[in-house]
């Protein structure tokens, strides 16, 4: 009744274009948005900001790349904690290098680094495929990873390895890294920047270059066919995906630990992810940022609920039980919605269409 | 089985290099120690923990064989296995019993799998599978050390870990590193028989070539899959006895799933021979790697070396030396 698509005209090409063309959709994205940009900072507590949305949002970005690579190309990859590593270091490398230069041209720059390892890397996917590309990206995770912990020039030559963001503005003296900054500062700016790039993947894979992508991960020997270039459709996606997790590896070093050590970025890290998109639902980016909610907030509520139920359990016997829970979750989850939250939210939204009318 | 004249080439050639990239690196740099006895040490050794790996890729060969499943819990079994195992036997039990009750723990395993979670995804796609086999793997890491404890335990199989002097006194081979390759050899040849000559290995393979044929000719897929999920979990088991005895039974034991991917890919996901010959390979790349080459970049590169070893190979065959050809139809 209230949510549908009858009585929308269009009048123009444009308005056919847009990307929420219900009012619904419309007046529910601005409705997220001014929660997310000014109710959240405006009442988040310390702990809500730094330690729950930061993470939410860097790892969405994340597995939106990873979501674009895996669920919008097929090409199922185990590399993203080695790419986000690789934004991570470059940015640091390149904020060094270059102290005057705008900390949005060194997240741009470190994701373009990031893009560039991608598309080195992405190079056997022209040649393997489905399981067998899997394994062989986890060859790029541990060369990359292997690579910033050995050669010291990734950290400078410190000691321990482990390097941190230097102090940065973003406009005037509001700082959002170092210690000056502060948590509304940098949660806005993250937030800002994954909404502008959630809104470019979402343009990216409504376009010719998603189109491309969906065929080939359908089947890419017929997208071939109909003359889909291989070669360059499959490094785009490794590119792109590259990039977004570029930019999330170089957020999560800068803004929301300051200082990381490459171990951040193992293969755990990856593995987090690509759950993200499976729990969320692979092929959707709404699915990306469900899922990174749902796989970040389950830890910090398994970690809590002991306490919460008065229980008195030893902590590594905590640790262990929050691994079988999240195990057994995570298989209740795809057994009953396999194909992952972003579908409950199209149910939903058929089921709104109706309501309140069964028929 | 035929093998492929390109399969001969693509392993000569490689046992070429590796003899003529060790040498010449002893030659051209002074950090490097090289002469042929030594050379053969660290081969054999590498040999001989490459066997160990194909241990590993075996469970993951005979599951993805009977269920195209990609099995990512196969380390966390062995872990399992070997948790029990030890577990069992300190609470009393003769070595002998423990390891009966641990293979009856294995086959519970295996129909608890089938039941809560195979046969809900029936028909799902392989990376929902995939994913499936992931949460039983944190499942499983979590239950046994929620029920054994994670403390390092130690598994002393009487087999003493002195090295031998062999050809002279000129090559040292761990006795230890023999015995898990007798171990693996005789594996190879049970399942070998296991597969080609009894009624299960006969649906067995059916079930692998085709699952709709084999139901239809009246094969029970339920059954199979349970045993297929019970012989991965001996096979396992073997593993976990082996790996557990030489670095102590600890969580680490399932990160060494890690270990046996390379091998999976360069062998083939659907070839048991192609398991151990992988291992073979990656086994003696990897330790003459790190010995020979890591010297002059930086040491540390077994992590990654096998992987990147196995996507060399791939580049020629991308199904893996011994894995069936992918054939694609539109």
């Amino acid at each position: 009744m209230i949510y549908r698509e009858a009585g929308v005209y269009k009048s123009t090409y444009r308005a056919d274009h847009a990307i929420f063309t219900i009012p619904q959709d419309r007046w529910s994205m601005i409705g997220i948005f001014a929660i997310a940009f000014l109710l959240i900072p405006a009442v988040g507590s310390e702990y809500w900001l730094g330690a729950i949305m930061l993470p939410f949002l860097i790892l969405a970005l994340a597995a939106l790349g990873l979501n674009i690579l895996t669920g919008y190309c097929g090409q199922l990859s185990l590399g993203t904690g080695g790419f986000m590593a690789t934004g991570a270091f470059s940015a640091y490398k390149l904020a060094t290098a270059f102290p005057d230069v705008h900390i949005l041209f060194v997240i741009l720059g470190a994701g373009l680094i990031a893009a560039a390892v991608g598309i080195l890397f992405g190079i056997p996917s022209l040649r393997i495929k489905g399981f067998y590309l899997a394994v062989a990206t986890l060859a790029s995770q541990f060369f990359l990873i292997w690579m910033f912990i050995t050669f010291g020039w990734f950290t400078n030559y410190s000691a321990s390895g482990v390097i941190s963001a230097p102090p940065m503005t973003i406009i005037g003296d509001i700082f959002v890294t170092g210690p000056q900054a502060t948590l509304v500062a940098k949660y806005l700016f993250t937030l800002s920047i994954v909404v502008v790039m959630a809104l470019v993947a979402k343009n990216l894979v409504r376009s010719n270059i998603g189109r491309e992508w969906m065929a080939v991960r359908d089947m890419d020997i017929a997208a071939e066919i109909i003359g889909i270039p291989m070669l360059s459709t499959k490094l785009k996606a490794f590119a792109v995906s590259s990039f977004f997790c570029g930019v999330a590896g170089a957020l999560w070093a800068f803004l929301y630990t300051g200082s990381v050590s490459p171990l951040a970025f193992g293969v755990d890290r990856s593995f987090q992810v690509l759950f993200m998109i499976i729990i969320g639902g692979l092929g959707s980016v709404m699915g990306a940022f469900l899922g990174a909610a749902f796989i970040v907030l389950l830890p910090i509520l398994l970690n809590n609920l002991p306490t919460m139920l008065g229980l008195n359990i030893k902590t590594d016997m905590i640790s262990h039980m929050e691994y079988m829970i999240f195990g057994a979750l995570i298989v209740f989850f795809l057994i009953v919605e396999p194909h992952g939250l972003a579908r409950l939210w199209s149910l939903l939204k058929e089921k709104l269409r109706l309501w309140p009318f069964p028929h | 089985m035929r093998i492929e004249r390109d399969i001969i080439y693509i392993i000569l050639g490689f046992i070429v290099l590796m003899v003529v990239v060790p040498w010449t690196a002893g030659q051209l740099s002074d950090q490097v120690f090289f002469n042929w006895p030594f050379f053969f040490e660290v081969a054999i050794g590498g040999l001989l923990s490459g066997v160990m790996y194909s241990l590993i890729a075996l469970g993951f060969v005979l599951i993805f064989k009977a269920s195209g499943v990609f099995n990512f819990s196969q380390g966390a079994i062995v872990l399992f296995a070997a948790l029990t195992l030890v577990g069992l036997h300190g609470l009393g039990l003769p070595m002998w019993l423990a390891i009966v009750a641990t293979m009856g723990v294995m086959f519970l395993l295996a129909v608890a799998i089938e039941r809560l979670v195979l046969s809900k995804l029936v028909n799902q796609e392989p990376i929902i599978l995939f994913m499936a086999t992931i949460g039983i793997a944190y499942f499983l890491d979590g239950f046994g050390q929620t029920l054994w404890g994670s403390e390092v335990k130690v598994l002393n199989l009487g087999i003493s870990e002195a090295p031998g002097f062999y050809f002279d006194g000129q090559i040292l081979i761990n006795d230890f590193d023999l015995f898990a390759a007798g171990i693996a050899a005789v594996m190879v040849v049970v399942l070998g028989i296991f597969f080609q000559y009894t009624r299960i290995g006969r649906a067995l393979r059916a079930v692998a070539d085709d699952h709709q044929a084999a139901l239809s000719v009246g094969i029970p897929l339920k059954h199979i899959w349970i045993i297929v999920w019970t012989v991965a979990g001996l096979v396992g088991l073997v593993a976990g006895i082996m790996w557990g005895s030489k670095m102590g039974v600890q969580f680490a034991l399932s990160l060494i799933a890690l270990k046996a991917l390379p091998v999976l890919i360069l062998g083939g996901f659907t070839s048991v021979p192609g398991a151990i010959i992988g291992g073979l390979i990656i086994g003696a790349g990897e330790k003459l790697a790190e010995v020979f080459l890591a010297p002059m970049i930086g040491g540390g590169i077994e992590e990654w070396f096998a992987y990147m070893l196995a996507l060399a190979f791939l580049a020629f065959r991308p199904q893996g030396l011994f894995g069936e050809k992918i054939i694609e139809r539109v």
